[in-house]
């Protein structure tokens, strides 16, 4: 039975990752280019991330942030340029031993049957299915489900969860597949503040404990508070790329994103602050609305 | 309990009692399954025209089988190891096939409302094997309308497959529309067929179009055998990556699955399956489809016990169809086909309801 089931099985002995020191290149994308429909969506663009940072990509509409990510995924197939994942093109590595590496956040979260959330998480411990690491599946299941705060909901069915919901069951879900590269795509989209930050603060956390962490964020603030470098993409190239206090500059996203904009300090941790430049209201100021008030309530 | 009793205080929820409740539900459906299967079994060698009692069934099949018991008379032990245990037999392995199918392509296509009878590969597979019937083809000798059945089976799956999916996922509408129009054409082939056959190769088509398990015989029960073990052995090695293909193509790929290669390998095995069925019951629809779907809603949507599960309880549902088909209009015989349609075309229709209803509308 076991002798028909390798027969059957994609899944041969496979390498472990082993973790390398802080610092190290975990992934390393170069000169990348993707076209879409007769269009350079990505154009050249380099991005190194070393294991221990969390880096931000940003950029406005149509810029190419999901792109790169699906580039650095392998799921967007590149014209020209080649992503390394530890130390191997991407290419050359077979879909299992590379689900052991890299775990990927798709933008939305979709489920065909109505799994209860609880099987949805550990459908993240798959990839070390027959592996010395399987041992630890359901402490890594019950950690990934009280960080994001889905417990409390573990076997109500997916398809009965609001957005937010689902969306922490999904990061849940890739969290709980523990690989040292965290590709995520819009993890913020549907979540609220607390949430929000969160996801931020999980990413910080796992970036301490030595994974690469790639997330593509809309908020520039999330992404100054909380990425050791930004990438800001514009028109399929790499506009910037730093620390969130060299990159996020008025002139620049003024330019990127054709909107100016204020930077300023945090006046507590010193972070920058991005808002954009807003003409004062029209119409009638504070004065008028307190003796208009005044008038209707006869005193 | 008496801990929460007496610590009122405390707010962690009873709940440690529920997931082994959860997963003893399989256990116990596995269970009640054989057990409707094995009676099954017994009431259909026992019960018909000739009655022969359960004591002499067992008798005979413990004589048989070298353990002692007693044979029937000559005509009692015709009846019961040349008429109705091939059946019996057949009925089993086209059950299972049919509902492993359904399971399987639900999961491939993401989709609870795939089923080969409703999308077309049942119609494609029977189209081959009514071709082979009218051509008066031979090659394979009792194998040959197998072959025919599961070449034009597989090559309508994939036709399916192609032309049903796009931007990587498959639509409601889009599938079963596909399904009418791979229908209509297999209806075309058949017509087209049958009007180039003669009388005789004319009444063994129909029978094919009606689906029945009337001329099971122990040579037409070898013919399907080794298509229906291979599949019905593959497939539950596929369970765990089929959960997670639920999750969509990338994410699934990304968990590891060589998600073409999954397809693939799943879809001959559907082949496999539907052409084992077809190619000595005729058209069966529905099975696939109720069964699958009865058994997500008391046990969950996991593979590991849907797929093997499906092909028990798709068993246990022919084989208590066809023991209706034989028994209730007796001493005429309703064919098998038409009684499953009948009580499956209005599930259908519930489903379609409410999988419109879950989506909020088609488009």
């Amino acid at each position: 039975m076991n002798a028909l089931k390798s027969l059957f099985s994609a899944r041969g002995p496979r390498e472990l990752p082993v973790p390398p020191g802080p610092g190290h290149p975990a992934l390393d994308a170069r000169a990348l280019s993707v076209w879409l429909g007769g269009r350079a969506v990505l154009d050249g663009v380099g991005l190194r991330v070393r294991t221990g940072e969390v880096v931000a990509l940003v950029g406005p509409n149509g810029a190419g942030k999901s792109t790169l990510l699906a580039a650095l995924a392998g799921d967007a197939a590149a014209v020209s340029g080649t992503v390394w994942i530890d130390g191997r093109p991407l290419a050359d590595w077979p879909a299992p031993e590379l689900a052991l590496r890299r775990a990927v956040l798709p933008q939305q979260a979709a489920l065909s049957f109505p799994f209860p959330v609880e099987e949805v998480v550990w459908m993240g411990r798959a990839p070390w299915a027959g592996t010395v690491r399987e041992e630890e599946d359901d402490t890594v299941v019950a950690e990934a489900m009280a960080a994001t705060g889905v417990a409390g909901f573990a076997r109500r069915p997916f398809d009965a969860l609001s957005g937010g919901e689902r969306a922490r069951v999904a990061l849940a879900r890739v969290l709980a597949q523990r690989a040292p590269v965290l590709l995520l795509d819009e993890p913020t989209a549907a979540l609220d503040l607390r949430h929000q930050e969160r996801v931020l603060r999980i990413c910080r956390e796992r970036a301490r404990a030595g994974d690469a962490v790639v997330v593509v964020l809309h908020d520039l603030g999330l992404a100054a508070a909380y990425a050791d470098r930004i990438a800001v993409l514009h028109e399929g190239r790499l506009a910037a790329e730093g620390p969130p206090r060299e990159v996020l500059t008025e002139e620049l996203v003024g330019r990127v994103y054709r909107q100016p904009v204020d930077v300023l300090a945090h006046p507590r941790t010193g972070t920058p602050v991005v808002v954009p430049r807003r003409d004062p209201r029209p119409g009638r100021d504070l004065r008028a609305v307190v003796l208009d008030r005044a008038v209707t309530e006869g005193t | 309990m008496t801990a929460t009793a007496e610590a009122p205080g405390t707010t962690a929820p009873p709940e440690p009692a529920e997931p082994n409740r959860r997963r003893s539900t399989p256990l116990l459906l596995t269970a009640v399954l054989l057990a409707a299967l094995a009676l099954l079994a017994l009431l259909s060698a026992g019960l018909g025209a000739y009655h022969i009692p359960l004591d002499d069934v067992l008798g005979s099949v413990r004589h048989r089988a070298g353990l002692g018991g007693h044979g029937l008379d000559r005509v009692g032990e015709s009846v019961l190891w040349n008429v109705r245990l091939p059946r019996v037999v057949l009925a089993l392995l086209v059950g299972a096939s049919l509902g492993c199918a359904g399971a399987l392509m639900q999961g491939v296509f993401g989709n609870p409302l795939a089923e080969p009878g409703v999308i077309g590969i049942s119609a494609g597979a029977a189209a081959g094997a009514v071709g082979s019937i009218a051509l008066g083809l031979s090659f394979f000798g009792n194998w040959t309308i197998t072959f025919c059945a599961f070449t034009a089976g597989l090559v309508t799956v994939l036709a399916v497959y192609a032309l049903s999916r796009s931007g990587g996922r498959t639509e409601v509408v889009t599938l079963i529309l596909t399904g009418i129009a791979v229908n209509a054409f297999a209806g075309a082939l058949i017509g087209l067929f049958i009007f180039f056959a003669d009388s005789a190769q004319i009444s063994q088509i129909t029978f094919w179009q009606l689906g029945s398990l009337a001329q099971a015989t122990w040579p037409k029960v070898l013919a399907v055998l080794p298509c229906a073990l291979a599949g019905l052995a593959v497939a539950p090695l596929y369970a765990r990556r089929l959960d997670l293909l639920a999750l969509g193509e990338r994410p699934a790929r990304h968990l590891g699955v060589d998600v073409e290669r999954l397809r693939v390998v799943l879809v001959l095995v559907v082949a496999l399956l539907t052409a084992a069925a077809v190619a000595v019951a005729g058209v069966i629809t529905f099975v696939g489809l109720l069964v699958p779907h009865l058994l997500r809603m008391a046990a969950g949507s996991g593979h590991r016990f849907l797929v093997p599960g499906s092909a028990l309880g798709g068993a246990v549902v022919l084989m208590a169809g066809d023991l209706a088909a034989r028994t209730v209009a007796a001493p005429a015989e309703l064919p098998l086909g038409v009684l499953t349609a009948l009580f499956g075309s209005p599930f259908f229709f519930w489903l379609l309801r409410r999988t419109r209803r879950t989506q909020g509308g088609w488009a």
